[in-house]
This record gives structure tokens, C-alpha cells and sequence, in this order.
């Protein structure tokens, strides 16, 4: 099951379609062929810088290494994940909640599967640690962004229903908890429809390029499967961690609701 | 006598330094132009916004209790009224709803609105529902902001005699009204809120 290599002529046949796209571009006066030629420019470079530094490192196989490149990983995840709201923290709160569940939620599921599933020798083995913990960030970054986004739009929305329970004499957290469970919910829904339509709408990416790299499909199945199962725990972690950081960040030692922690 | 209420130096970035002494079964009203802190007031003694000084209930500390346990005592009716379930009935704890549909009953209100979904109400029996809720707990000191705002004359007089029979219990409030006259009927001490600080009538 030796994968077909392509050849940079193969590719450069490919990059002809890129062509097509900006005479497109022309033809109709789109204005978009400058935009499109960086676009493209940018994937070819940024692919293969990416590809030099994985051969380094898988060369290299030092687990100090991997680790670096993987909180590098993190901290981008973290960004966008602090970038995504609407409504902001005045201070850095986005930032490391956005950080603290993604890095909660990857490890933990990246580690659970290196050593019980897949287990390379060495367990870090960056040959599998890298592409694991990448394609299980991408996913659990997206749940992290949908909770908080979802947790700070609504706690603005709710902010008479949530006082009147706390005047009441109710704790914050029971006060809150409907919130924090609409947003868990809401940065469940992408897995669930994922793992839903996983085979009948969609073939998804790592099966895929298995499968053209030569796997039985079969065999491609079960990663595919496994992978899933990881993705589902990776966002139910970050979800609950991400919604309750952010609840935990809106309150005080007197269990108010702070609202002036946000910007206006 | 020692006060039931007593606040001393409460202040925050936004308002006071407030002073204020209520006694057992007192009401102090607070008139005012809007924005001139009233509601601020109110949500700095319910410790619903962060603040300094201290404040007393019967001798007792409130940094001496919970929040909750203090909220309990003294529990504020906000002018705007919040609701976290979709029917009316589920905002009041099983055991209080009998309690619930019988205040109703006094306030005006028909029974079956406690079965009704919260967005069907007006915006003047939704501010009845939630002052019932403070009253189920019986709290001593009730933070009443504008209980009456948006009532016509009829369920004013109904929430007023109410009220008045809470103050001849024992309870004391302290109201936020826009209405002079409400103020001398219902007020012991009379205040006016300007520019953040209280002054008195």
C-alpha cells in the first residue's frame, strides 16, 4: 500500500486551475485574481515551511521540541478562540480561559490516545503527536469559541433574570447554571452533527486521505471512528471548562454578577 | 431603639457616601430625577453591585453573612422585573405557589395568569409577580424600586395597602417612587436623591 507520490509536475498541472480561477477573475471583472494569486501564494508557502518544520522535528524526536511546536499550536487556538466574541473581557480573561480549556481539553484527549490507542514508541513520537494534537485542536478551538461566544452574548441578554434570582437570595451558580448549560449545549452541536453525517454527507478529511494514501478502507474506518470518539470528548472538556471559566470570571467573593468585567 | 436597617459610609465609584438608619417597621421613600443613583443605592445595600461601608440588619454585620443569606433579609424588587422560566407558576417555589396565587388575588391579578407563559403578561403584572416573589420570603427589609411604575391608580392602592400591612408587621422598606405623593403616604423618612448623594426631606 505504497501512496502514489506526486511529482511537482503533477501539482503544477493542478496549479493551472488556479489560473483558470483569476482569468475568471478578469473576464468578469470579479477583481478578485490579486486576492486569489495571494491566497494561493500564501497556502504553497505556508504548506511548505510547514512541511520542512515537521521533517525537522520528526527528525529530531525530542520531546522538549514536540512540546514547544504544540504550545505554539495552543497559543494561536487560544487567540482565535479570545478573538471570536462579540462582547470582550476588559482584561485578558478571553485569552486564558481560551487558553486554559483548549489546552485542557487537547492534552487530555491527545494523551488519552497516544498511550491507550495508537501508542507509538516513543509515546510522543511526533510522527503522530503532532497531527493528533493539531486536527484535535482545530475542533476544540471551535467548541471553546462557540461556548464563550454564546456564554457572553446571552449573560448580557439575561442580566435581569439572572439579578433577580441572586436578589432573591439564590447562589451565582445556581443563578447562572442555565446559561452555562445553554453554552456547553451550544459548543456540543458541531461534533454531534459531524459524527451524524460522518459517512453519508460527508467523507471525512482523514479518512479520505488515507484512503488516497493507499489504506484499506477499512482500516481507514477505524481511525476515523477513533478520531471522533476523541474530537466528542475534546469538546464536551473544552465546552464545560470554557463555559465555566467564563461564569467564574463574572463573579465575585459576594456572589454578584459583574458585568462591568466586560467591555460596553 | 436600634435601627432594623442601619448603613453607614456606603459608597462606591458611582455613589454616596450614603448614610441611612430605618427603624423596625419604617419606611424611608426616595424621590428623585432618574439617574441620580436611587436604584444604585438600593442595589449597593442588596450587595448586588460592589461597594464599601457597612451596613446592619438588627445589629447583625452584613460581611458577617453569605451574600445569599443577606439578600434573604434584604431582598431588592428591581424596576425592571426578570424571569428565567417560561411559565409564570415556575418562578415560585412549589410549597409558595398557594402563597403566590393568594397575594395575587389581592394585588389584582387573575388566577390563571399564574398558568400563563411570562410574555403574555403586561409589563404592570409582570412588576406585581415579582414583588409577591420578595414577599413569599417574608424578608425584614424589602428594596422596593418603583413597585408601583407602571400601574394604573387601581392596583396602586392595592399594592400601597399591602405594603402598609407589611410595614404594620414589622417589616421595613425602603422605596424608590417618581411620585411625590406616594412618598408622604407611604414614607416615614423622606429623602431626595441628587447627584448621587441622599438628602433628606
Amino acid at each position: 500500500m505504497n501512496p502514489i507520490l506526486l511529482t511537482p509536475l503533477d501539482i503544477s498541472i493542478a496549479a493551472s486551475l488556479i489560473i483558470l480561477d483569476a482569468a475568471i477573475s478578469i473576464w468578469l471583472k470579479l477583481r478578485l485574481h490579486r486576492q486569489i494569486a495571494i491566497a494561493a501564494t500564501r497556502m504553497v508557502v505556508q504548506l511548505v515551511a510547514i512541511g520542512y518544520v515537521l521533517r525537522f522535528i520528526f527528525a529530531l524526536n525530542n520531546l522538549a521540541v514536540t512540546l514547544l511546536l504544540i504550545l505554539v499550536m495552543v497559543l494561536v487556538a487560544a487567540r482565535e478562540v479570545a478573538a471570536r466574541p462579540e462582547r470582550r473581557f476588559r482584561d485578558h480573561s478571553n485569552f486564558a480561559i481560551g487558553f486554559v480549556s483548549v489546552a485542557f481539553a487537547t492534552f487530555i484527549t491527545a494523551i488519552l490516545a497516544l498511550t491507550t490507542a495508537i501508542r507509538p514508541q516513543p509515546w510522543f513520537d511526533p510522527h503522530y503527536a503532532i497531527p493528533l494534537v493539531g486536527i484535535i485542536l482545530g475542533n476544540v478551538l471551535n467548541t471553546a469559541s462557540l461556548s464563550l461566544d454564546s456564554f457572553l452574548g446571552s449573560v448580557h441578554r439575561e442580566r435581569p433574570a439572572i439579578e433577580a434570582r441572586l436578589a432573591l437570595g439564590e447562589t451565582y451558580r445556581a443563578s447562572i447554571s442555565p446559561l452555562v448549560r445553554d453554552a456547553i449545549r451550544r459548543g456540543l452541536l458541531p461534533i454531534i452533527n459531524q459524527m451524524s453525517a460522518a459517512g453519508i454527507v460527508t467523507l471525512p478529511g482523514i479518512m479520505t486521505g488515507q484512503i488516497l494514501a493507499g489504506l484499506d478502507p477499512l482500516e481507514a474506518v477505524k481511525y476515523q471512528i477513533l478520531l471522533m470518539f476523541l474530537l466528542s470528548g475534546g469538546s464536551g472538556l473544552s465546552a464545560l471548562a470554557t463555559s465555566y471559566l467564563a461564569a467564574w470570571r463574572l463573579t465575585d467573593e459576594r456572589q454578584r454578577l459583574r458585568l462591568d468585567r466586560l467591555q460596553s | 431603639m436600634q435601627a432594623a436597617l442601619l448603613v453607614k459610609e456606603l459608597r462606591s465609584q458611582l455613589a454616596g457616601p450614603f448614610e441611612l438608619s430605618l427603624g423596625t417597621g419604617s419606611c424611608a421613600a426616595i424621590t428623585g430625577p432618574s439617574g441620580s443613583g436611587k436604584s444604585l443605592f438600593l442595589r449597593m445595600i442588596a450587595d448586588l453591585d460592589p461597594n464599601e461601608g457597612k451596613v446592619w440588619l438588627n445589629g447583625n454585620e452584613r460581611g458577617a453573612m453569605s451574600a445569599p443569606q443577606w439578600r434573604r433579609r434584604a431582598t431588592y424588587v428591581a424596576a425592571e422585573s426578570g424571569w428565567w422560566a417560561d411559565k409564570v407558576f415556575e418562578h415560585f417555589a412549589a410549597t409558595a405557589r398557594n402563597g403566590a396565587a393568594a397575594l395575587a388575588g389581592r394585588l389584582g391579578l387573575r388566577a390563571d395568569l399564574l398558568d400563563a407563559p411570562v410574555g403574555q403578561l403586561s409589563t404592570g403584572e409582570k412588576q406585581r409577580f415579582s414583588l409577591i416573589r420578595a414577599l413569599l420570603l417574608s424578608p425584614p427589609v424589602l428594596l422596593l424600586d418603583e413597585p408601583t411604575g407602571p400601574l394604573d391608580q387601581e392596583s396602586v392602592v392595592l399594592v400601597e395597602a399591602l405594603l402598609k400591612e407589611r410595614l404594620a408587621g414589622g417589616t421595613s422598606i425602603v422605596l424608590v417612587t417618581h411620585d411625590p405623593s406616594q412618598a408622604q403616604r407611604l414614607g416615614d423618612q423622606r429623602y431626595r436623591m441628587m447627584a448621587r448623594q441622599l438628602e433628606t426631606l
